[in-house]
C-alpha cells in the first residue's frame, strides 16, 4: 500500500511518463479518459481515412456507410433473425458443455482418484481442434442446428472441466474439513462448500471459455447454415458487400462485450463476498 | 464423556510421527499438548478428530473406537476458518444445518452462542469485515452450537497478534470456566499452554512423543496477574528448558 502511494507520488511528478511507472494508479477520471479513447481513436482514425479516400471504398466502407448498413439489416429484420440464431447455438452448446463439465471439474478436483482417470484422455482431447471435428459433426448430426451445438460443445467442455477442476483445488483443505467435523457428508461439502466457494472462479472461467464458443459458432454457420451472422458475413462476402461485413463484425464485438458483462454483473451479485 | 487415547502410534510411509502416545480426558478438562514442529502435534488432533487414521493403538470416546469425523469433536483450525461467503451468523448455523436441526432451533442457538462469543452485534458481518481474533471466536462459537462433547483448538490464536493472542486466551478460559466445555488446545506456545490448561503434556519432536506431563494448579481468577506471578513464570521457565533441550542444535 505504502509502496504504491510512494510510486504514486514519486510518479505524479514526472508527468505524463508516471502514467508508466510501475505500481502507478491514475485516478479514476484519467482512467475513464483512456478507456474512452480506446474505441475513439481507431473510430476516428477509421473516419479519417475513410472521408480522405485513402482507401478505396469497396474495401474499407465508410462508418456512415457500415451504419447505414446496419440500419437497413436491422429495419428488415434480419439482423434480429441473425442474432437470435447465432445466440441461440452459442448458448445451447455452451450450456450443454457447463452442465457437464462443472460437476466433473469439482469431482476430479476433489477426488485425486477421478483425476487420474479423466485428466489424461481430457488434456488429448482439449489439444484436436474443434473444428476438425465439423466433418465428423456433418457425417453424424446432419446439417441442421445438432452439428453447431455439437462443435460449440466440444469446443468448450474440455476446457471448462480443466479450468473448474484448477479453481477447485484453491478451495482450502481446511475448510473442508472444518465441514467434515461439522457432521457434513461428501455430497453436503461438494455442493455447499467446495462448488460454493469455487462459485466466483467458475463464473470467471465460464466467462473467458464462451469467448471460444462465440468463435466457433462463425465457424459452423460458415460451414452450413440458413441464418446467423457467420452465415450473413458469408453471404456477404458474395455480393462483396464490405459494410455488411463490417457491421455484422461489430455486432459480434458488442453481443460478445455484452455477454462478458453479463458475466461480470452475475458475478458482483451472487460472489459479493468475494469482489 | 471420557477420551481415551491408547498407545497411539502413525507413521506417513516409512516415517515415524507419532510414538506410542497415550492420554485419557474427562468431561470438563482443559488440556493442552506443547510441542515445536516436528512434535506431530497437530497430527494427534487429526486422528482425534477422525481426519485421518492411526496406523496403531486406539482412540475412543466414551468406549466407542473413532471412525471418522463427526460432530461430537469440534474442531477450530489456526487459517481458513471462516465461510467467507457466509456473514457471522450464517457461520454459526452452518453445523446445525448440516444436521437438518429445526429452523427455531437453529436461530434460537446461533443468538445464544454469537451472545456467549460476545459477538452479537457482529451477527450480520462477513468474515472479511471481522478482525482474525473476531473470527476465531465465530469459528468456535460455530463449533460449539452443534454440542460437541470435546473441542479441539489446533493452534486457535497462532495467526494473531500478541495482545489478540492474551485477550483471546482471557476469553476462551472464561468460556471455559463459564461452560464446563471440555478442551484439547494444541499449542507450540508453553505461556498459552500454562495459562488455560489444567493438564499439559510436553511432545517431544521426530518423532512425537510425551517426554513430560504435569498439573497447573495456579490461581487463574486473574490471568494478568498469573502471567507475573513466581509460581507461574517458575512453570514457564521449567517447561521452556524442556523444550529447549529437546532442539539439537541449542542444546
Amino acid at each position: 500500500m505504502t509502496a504504491t502511494a510512494a510510486a504514486a507520488r514519486k510518479g505524479r511528478s514526472n508527468g505524463l511518463l508516471s502514467l508508466f511507472t510501475l505500481g502507478a494508479m491514475p485516478s479514476k477520471a484519467v482512467r475513464g479518459g483512456l478507456q474512452v479513447a480506446s474505441l475513439l481513436v481507431p473510430l476516428l482514425l477509421w473516419t479519417a481515412i475513410a472521408s480522405l479516400g485513402l482507401v478505396d471504398e469497396k474495401f474499407l466502407p465508410s462508418p456512415q456507410a457500415v451504419f447505414r448498413s446496419l440500419a437497413s439489416m436491422a429495419e428488415s429484420g434480419i439482423l434480429f433473425q441473425d442474432i437470435v440464431a447465432s445466440t441461440g447455438r452459442v448458448f445451447g452448446g455452451f450450456l450443454l458443455a457447463t452442465l457437464l463439465a462443472v460437476p466433473i471439474g469439482i469431482c476430479m478436483g476433489v477426488y485425486p482418484a477421478i483425476c487420474a482417470i479423466c485428466e489424461p484422455l481430457i488434456a488429448m482431447l482439449r489439444y484436436m481442434p474443434a473444428a476438425a471435428f465439423i466433418p465428423l459433426l456433418i457425417i453424424y448430426l446432419g446439417i441442421g442446428e445438432e452439428p453447431k451445438i455439437a462443435l460449440i460443445f466440444l469446443g468448450t467442455i474440455y476446457f471448462n472441466i480443466l479450468m473448474v477442476m484448477d479453481a477447485v483445488k484453491f478451495v482450502p483443505k481446511e475448510l473442508i474439513e472444518t465441514t467434515l467435523t461439522l457432521g457434513g457428508r461428501s455430497r453436503q461439502v461438494l455442493v455447499q462448500v467446495v462448488a460454493r466457494y469455487s462459485l466466483p472462479s467458475i463464473i470467471d472461467t465460464l466467462r473467458i471459455n464462451i469467448a471460444t464458443s462465440w468463435n466457433l459458432v462463425v465457424v459452423a454457420e460458415l460451414v452450413a447454415a440458413e441464418v446467423g451472422l457467420g452465415k450473413r458475413i458469408q453471404l456477404a462476402q458474395r455480393f462483396f458487400r464490405t459494410d455488411q461485413i463490417f457491421a455484422e463484425l461489430i455486432v459480434l464485438g458488442l453481443i460478445g462485450f455484452a455477454i462478458d458483462t453479463g458475466f461480470r454483473l452475475l458475478l458482483r451479485l451472487s460472489c459479493k463476498w468475494a469482489v | 464423556m471420557e477420551l481415551i487415547v491408547n498407545n497411539l502410534s502413525k507413521r506417513f510411509g516409512e516415517k515415524l510421527i507419532l510414538d506410542h502416545l497415550s492420554f485419557s480426558m474427562k468431561s470438563g478438562d482443559f488440556m493442552a499438548l506443547v510441542g515445536s514442529s516436528g512434535s506431530g502435534k497437530s497430527t494427534i488432533l487429526r486422528l482425534i478428530a477422525g481426519l485421518d487414521q492411526p496406523s496403531s493403538g486406539s482412540i475412543t470416546v466414551d468406549g466407542a473406537p473413532v471412525s471418522g469425523p463427526g460432530p461430537d469433536r469440534g474442531m477450530v483450525f489456526q487459517k481458513y476458518s471462516l465461510y467467507p461467503w457466509l456473514n457471522a451468523a450464517e457461520n454459526v448455523a452452518f453445523g446445525m444445518r448440516l444436521q437438518r436441526m429445526k429452523a427455531a432451533e437453529i436461530k434460537e442457538r446461533t443468538a445464544y452462542f454469537l451472545e456467549v462469543v460476545g459477538l452479537s452485534d457482529a451477527a450480520t458481518k462477513l468474515p472479511r469485515e471481522l478482525s482474525g481474533g473476531m473470527q476465531q471466536r465465530v469459528a468456535i462459537a460455530r463449533a460449539l452450537a452443534t454440542n460437541p462433547s470435546i473441542l479441539l483448538l489446533d493452534e486457535p490464536f497462532g495467526a494473531l497478534d500478541l495482545q489478540i493472542r492474551e485477550s483471546m486466551q482471557d476469553f476462551l478460559l472464561k468460556l471455559w470456566q463459564r461452560t464446563g466445555l471440555t478442551v484439547l488446545l494444541i499449542t507450540h506456545d508453553v505461556e498459552e499452554a500454562l495459562v488455560l490448561a489444567q493438564r499439559v503434556h510436553v511432545l517431544a519432536p521426530n518423532p512425537g512423543r510425551i517426554i513430560r506431563s504435569l498439573n497447573v494448579d495456579l490461581d487463574k481468577t486473574d490471568l494478568d496477574q498469573l502471567r507475573l506471578s513466581s509460581d507461574f513464570l517458575s512453570m514457564r521457565r521449567s517447561l521452556s528448558a524442556t523444550m529447549r533441550e529437546l532442539e539439537p542444535a541449542l542444546s
